[in-house]
C-alpha cells in the first residue's frame, strides 16, 4: 500500500474511532452504574436509528423532532428496562444480569424485525455527504462529521458528570451505592438515569452509523465489534475507551486497507482475543480486587 | 518448646496502597498446640490469615511450613500440602449438600480420569466410596452432623453451617487448621460444643490449630499460646496468662486511658 | 423423608436409581424411547432427533455454564467445529463410533484454544471473549472454502456401521439416542465425583475452592473442554441428521437459544437440560402452530415466525431469570413435594 493510500486509511480509521468510542461509551456508563455488561446495547442503538427513521419518513417530521422523538422514545424504552427488568434483578449475581441483557437484545431484535421488516431502510440524511478532499486524500463526509458529533457528545457528557451535581450523584451512587444512599442521594433514580443516558448515546450512535451505512435489524450486531473498544479500553475508563476508539478504529481501517472489506468482521474480535491474553484489564482500567 | 515451630511467619509486611496490614509480623505456630491470635476489629488478623492462605502476598517477609518456604507457592498448593481453613463468613458452597460439601475436602486426594468419572467405573467408584467411609468415620461421626448430611447447606442454622465449614476443612486430612472466628455469633452452648470440638482434636488427633477469635473466655481456656495484635502490629505474645495481664494488652483492648487506669490500679 | 426408602449401605445410598419406583420409572422410559419411531410416526420422530440433538449441546452448556458458571456465548460454534469435522470424516468413510468422538475431540480442543486466554479472568471477559470466538469461527466457517465449502456448505453422508447406512430419521433417531443416553449417563456420574463437584465449587465460591486445594484454571478449563466436546457430538449428529449444512446454522442466534434452553429447563441439573431441549423443539413448533392458525386472517404471518420466535426466547430468558431462576425443574420438583406429601400441606 502505498504511502498516502495509508494515510488515508489511518484518518479514516481514526475518524472512524469517534464512533466508536462514543458506543463504547455506552457500555461503561451502564458498567460504572450497574456493573453490568449491557448486550442490548446493539438493540438499543438499532432501535434509536428505527425510531428516528419512523419519524421522518412515516411520520414527516422535520429531521430534529424526529431525533428528538427517537431520544424520547428510547429514554421510555430505558426506563421501562431498568424498572421491569433490571430492578427486580438487583441482588442477583452479575452473570445473571449479563444473562438478562442478553436475553432483552433478542427481544428487542425479534421485535423490530417483526414490526419493521428486515430488509435495508434508507435513512435520512443526518450528516452532510460532501467528501473532504485534502490534496490526494478523500475522507468521506458522514465519517468525518461523526467523528465531531461523537466528540461532542462525550465532552458534554463528561462536563455533566464533572460538574453537575445530578452528574456527580451518579458517580457517587456508581462506585459505592451505600453510602450514596446514607448521603440522601436517590440511588434508585440514579440508576434510572444512568440507563437513560446509555439509551441515548446508543440511540445517537445508531441513528449516525445507519445514516452513513444502511438501516436495517443487523445494525445491532456492529455493538459487538464495539466491545473489543470497551475491553481494550477497560470496563470503567471514559478515557480508556476514547484512547481505545480511536486505535481499534484505526486497526479495522488499515485492515480494510490490506485485506479487503471482509476484515472489519474479523479485527475487533481479534483485538478482544488478543487483549485478553496480554492485558485483561485494559489500558486504564481498574483491576478487580475481591473483598475476602 | 524446643522442637521447630510447624508453622512460622517471619517479618511479614503487608501493605494495601497507603493502608498498612501487618507491619513486620512475626509469629511461630508449634506442632500439636493451639494458638489463639486475638486484637481489637481491624488489627489485621484476618489480613494474617489471608497471607498465611495465600490470598495476599506480603511485600516483605517468609512464610515457612514444615521447613519449606511457601512464600510463592499457590493457594491451592497450600492447601495440598496440608493447610487448611475456614472464614470469618461462612464460605460453603450453597449449591451442594453438607455431603457434597465436605466431600470436596477430599478433593486433592482423588485420582481418577475423566472418562473413568464419567463411567463412574473402577478407580472412580472405589476411592468414591472410600472418601465417604472415610468422611462419615472420621468427620461425621466426630462432629456429630449425620442426621443432616443430605440437606442443602443454605438451609442449615447459622451455627451448623459452621460446623459443617469446620467439617470440610477436616476432610483435608490438614497438618494445620486455621479457623478465623470459629465461634463466632454462636451462643453459649453451641460455642461450647464447638470449644470440645477443637480441644478433641488437639488432643486425639495431635491436630496443630491456629485460630482467631473474640471470645476471651474461650480463648483463655483452650489456648496454649496467645498472640496479640494490634495496628498489624505484634504487641504482645505468651501464655494466655501472660497475655492477660500484658499491659500493652489491656490498653489495646480497653483504650488508653482506660488501659493505662487498670494498670495503674494493679500495680503495672 | 420418604416412607420405606431404606438405606443399608452407603453404596445404596449413593446409586443413581435407589428405590424399586425410580428403577421402573426409568426401564419404562427406556422402552418408550425404543419403540418411539413405530409408534410416534416420522413427523414426531423427526422432532425426536432435533431434541435428542439439542439435548447433548445444552447438557454440553449446562456443564460450562450451569454447573461450573462460565458464561459461554460460543456453543453454536464449538458445534460447527464437530460437524464440519465429522463431515469430513464421513466422506473418508470413518465410521460415525469414530467419527462422533473424533469431531467431539477437536471441538474440545478448539475450546481449550479460546478457554486458555480468557478463563484466567472472571465471568464478564469470559462471556466477552467467547462471543469474540463465536464470530471469529464464523469467519473462518465461510471463508476457509476448502473444508467447509464456505457459504455453500457440505453435504454430509450419511451416518454409517459396516455396511449398514443411517438414512433414515427412524434410523438416526437410534444412533441419536444412545449418544444421548451415554452422554447424559457420563454427565450424571461427573458430578458424583469429586471432578463434578469441583466444577460446582468453583461456581458457587471459588475463594473457597481454592483454599481446598483445586485449582481454578485447570477446572474451569477441564469444563469447558468437556462442554466443547458434547457441543462437538451434537454437531456432528447434526450433520448426520440434515445431511446438509451452512454456516448459518451455527450462529450467535443458536448460541443464545442454548442459553435460554438451560435457563429455562434449570442450570445445573440434568434434568433441567433435558426439559430444556424439550422446550426448545417444542415452543418453536407450537408458534409455528399459532402463526399457520393466525394466517387464515393475516396472509403474510409467515414471514414473521423468525423474529417471532426469537422474541419468545428473549422473553422466556427474561421471564425465567426473573420469576423462576431454578428453571422448570424447579417447578417440577415444587409439583413432586406436593404430591409427595399429599394430601398434608406442609
Amino acid at each position: 500500500m502505498d504511502w498516502i493510500s495509508f494515510i488515508e486509511f489511518s484518518l479514516i480509521g481514526l475518524f472512524s474511532g469517534g464512533l466508536l468510542a462514543l458506543v463504547a461509551l455506552g457500555f461503561v456508563l451502564v458498567y460504572k452504574g450497574t456493573r453490568a455488561i449491557n448486550f442490548a446495547m446493539g438493540e438499543f442503538m438499532m432501535l434509536g436509528a428505527y425510531l428516528v427513521y419512523t419519524g421522518h419518513t412515516w411520520m414527516g417530521l422535520p429531521l430534529w423532532l424526529a431525533v428528538l422523538l427517537g431520544l424520547l422514545g428510547i429514554s421510555l424504552i430505558a426506563l421501562g428496562v431498568e424498572r421491569l427488568v433490571l430492578r427486580p434483578l438487583a441482588g442477583q449475581p452479575v452473570v445473571s444480569v449479563l444473562m438478562v441483557t442478553i436475553g432483552l437484545g433478542a427481544l428487542m431484535h425479534g421485535a423490530v424485525d417483526a414490526i419493521w421488516g428486515g430488509r435495508n431502510l434508507e435513512m435520512p440524511q443526518i450528516l452532510p455527504r460532501k467528501p473532504l478532499l485534502w490534496g490526494d486524500i478523500l475522507i468521506p463526509g458522514p465519517i468525518f462529521w461523526s467523528f465531531w458529533v461523537a466528540l461532542a457528545v462525550i465532552a458534554a457528557l463528561s462536563l455533566y458528570f464533572r460538574f453537575s451535581r445530578t452528574g456527580i450523584a451518579m458517580r457517587a451512587a456508581a462506585s459505592d451505592p451505600i453510602t450514596a444512599y446514607a448521603l440522601g442521594i436517590d440511588v434508585r433514580r440514579t440508576q434510572q438515569l444512568t440507563w437513560v443516558f446509555a439509551g441515548c448515546v446508543g440511540a445517537v450512535a445508531g441513528t449516525i452509523v445507519a445514516s452513513i451505512s444502511s438501516l436495517s435489524p443487523a445494525l445491532s450486531a456492529t455493538a459487538l465489534g464495539v466491545l473489543a473498544v470497551v475491553i481494550l479500553g477497560g470496563l470503567d475508563s471514559v478515557l480508556g475507551v476514547i484512547i481505545a476508539g480511536l486505535v481499534v478504529g484505526w486497526l479495522e481501517s488499515i485492515a480494510v486497507g490490506y485485506f479487503g472489506g471482509k476484515a472489519r468482521d474479523l479485527v475487533p474480535y481479534l483485538v478482544v482475543l488478543a487483549i485478553l491474553m496480554i492485558r485483561p484489564y485494559g489500558l486504564l482500567g481498574t483491576r478487580d480486587i475481591e473483598r475476602l | 518448646m524446643s522442637a521447630a515451630p510447624l508453622l512460622s511467619v517471619d517479618d511479614v509486611h503487608l501493605r494495601f496502597g497507603g493502608i498498612r496490614a501487618l507491619g513486620g509480623v512475626s509469629l511461630a505456630v508449634a506442632a500439636g498446640q493451639i494458638t489463639a491470635v486475638i486484637g481489637p476489629n481491624g488489627a489485621g488478623k484476618t489480613s494474617l490469615f489471608n497471607a498465611i492462605s495465600g490470598f495476599y502476598r506480603p511485600q516483605q517477609g517468609r512464610l515457612v511450613f514444615e521447613g519449606r518456604d511457601i512464600s510463592q507457592v499457590k493457594p491451592n498448593v497450600r492447601a495440598a500440602m496440608g493447610l487448611a481453613r475456614t472464614f470469618q463468613n461462612v464460605a460453603l458452597f450453597r449449591g451442594m449438600t453438607v455431603l457434597d460439601n465436605i466431600k470436596l475436602g477430599g478433593h486433592n486426594r482423588m485420582r481418577a480420569s475423566v472418562l473413568q468419572a464419567m463411567g463412574y467405573w473402577g478407580k472412580s467408584s472405589r476411592e468414591e466410596m472410600a472418601l465417604r467411609e472415610e468422611i462419615e468415620r472420621d468427620v461425621i461421626d466426630f462432629l456429630e452432623i449425620d442426621h443432616i448430611r443430605n440437606q442443602s447447606v443454605a438451609s442449615l442454622p447459622y451455627g451448623l453451617q459452621k460446623r459443617v465449614e469446620l467439617a470440610r476443612a477436616l476432610a483435608m486430612r490438614p497438618k494445620v487448621l486455621m479457623l478465623d472466628e470459629p465461634v463466632a455469633g454462636m451462643n453459649r452452648e453451641e460455642t461450647e460444643d464447638m470449644a470440645r470440638f477443637i480441644l478433641d482434636l488437639q488432643e486425639e488427633r495431635g491436630m496443630t490449630i491456629l485460630l482467631i477469635e473474640h471470645d476471651m473466655g474461650m480463648v483463655m481456656d483452650i489456648s496454649n499460646h496467645v498472640a496479640v495484635l494490634n495496628f498489624g502490629q505484634l504487641i504482645a505474645s505468651g501464655s494466655p496468662q501472660e497475655v492477660r495481664s500484658h499491659p500493652d494488652v489491656i490498653e489495646a483492648y480497653l483504650g488508653a486511658r482506660e488501659g493505662r487506669a487498670v494498670n495503674a490500679s494493679q500495680g503495672r | 423423608m420418604r416412607i420405606g426408602d431404606f438405606r443399608a449401605s452407603y453404596a445404596h445410598d449413593e446409586a443413581l436409581l435407589a428405590t424399586p419406583v425410580q428403577r421402573s420409572w426409568m426401564i419404562g422410559f427406556v422402552l418408550l424411547v425404543l419403540v418411539f419411531p413405530w409408534i410416534g410416526g416420522s413427523y414426531l420422530t423427526y422432532l425426536a432427533c432435533l431434541t435428542g440433538i439439542h439435548l447433548i449441546a445444552a447438557m454440553g452448556l449446562n456443564i460450562v455454564t450451569g454447573y461450573a458458571g462460565q458464561i459461554s456465548l460460543g456453543h453454536a460454534a464449538f458445534m460447527g467445529v464437530g460437524c464440519y469435522t465429522v463431515a469430513a470424516l464421513a466422506r473418508m468413510e470413518i465410521p460415525f463410533y469414530l467419527a462422533l468422538p473424533v469431531g467431539g475431540l477437536i471441538s474440545a480442543l478448539v475450546g481449550i484454544v479460546v478457554g486458555i486466554p480468557s478463563l484466567r479472568i472472571k465471568g464478564l471477559y469470559l462471556a466477552v471473549a467467547t462471543l469474540a470466538a463465536q464470530f471469529i469461527l464464523i469467519f473462518v466457517f465461510r471463508e476457509w472454502d476448502s473444508v467447509t465449502g464456505g457459504v455453500r456448505g457440505v453435504n454430509v453422508p450419511p451416518a454409517q456401521l459396516g455396511t449398514w447406512i443411517f438414512n433414515t430419521e427412524g434410523e438416526i433417531y437410534y444412533v441419536i439416542m444412545a449418544c444421548a443416553f451415554i452422554l447424559l449417563l457420563g454427565a450424571r456420574n461427573l458430578f458424583r465425583t469429586y471432578i463434578g463437584r469441583s466444577f460446582i465449587a468453583i461456581r458457587d465460591k471459588d475463594i473457597s475452592a481454592e483454599v481446598l486445594g483445586i485449582d481454578l484454571f485447570r477446572g474451569k478449563l477441564l469444563a469447558f473442554a468437556l462442554g466443547s466436546f458434547y457441543a462437538g457430538v451434537a454437531g456432528g449428529l447434526m450433520g448426520y441428521f440434515y445431511r446438509a449444512i451452512t454456516p448459518e446454522h451455527f450462529t450467535l442466534t443458536l448460541s443464545v437459544f442454548y442459553l435460554a434452553a438451560i435457563i429455562v429447563g434449570g442450570l445445573g441439573t440434568v434434568l433441567g437440560a433435558i426439559l430444556g431441549a424439550a422446550f426448545m423443539v417444542l415452543v418453536p413448533e407450537a408458534l409455528r402452530g399459532v402463526v399457520s392458525l393466525v394466517t387464515v386472517w393475516a396472509p403474510n404471518a409467515m414471514a414473521l415466525l423468525s423474529p417471532v420466535r426469537e422474541m419468545v426466547f428473549g422473553a422466556l430468558i427474561i421471564g425465567f431469570l426473573i420469576f423462576e431462576p431454578h428453571g422448570l425443574v424447579e417447578m417440577w420438583r415444587r409439583v413432586r413435594r406436593f404430591f409427595h406429601l399429599w394430601p398434608f400441606k406442609t
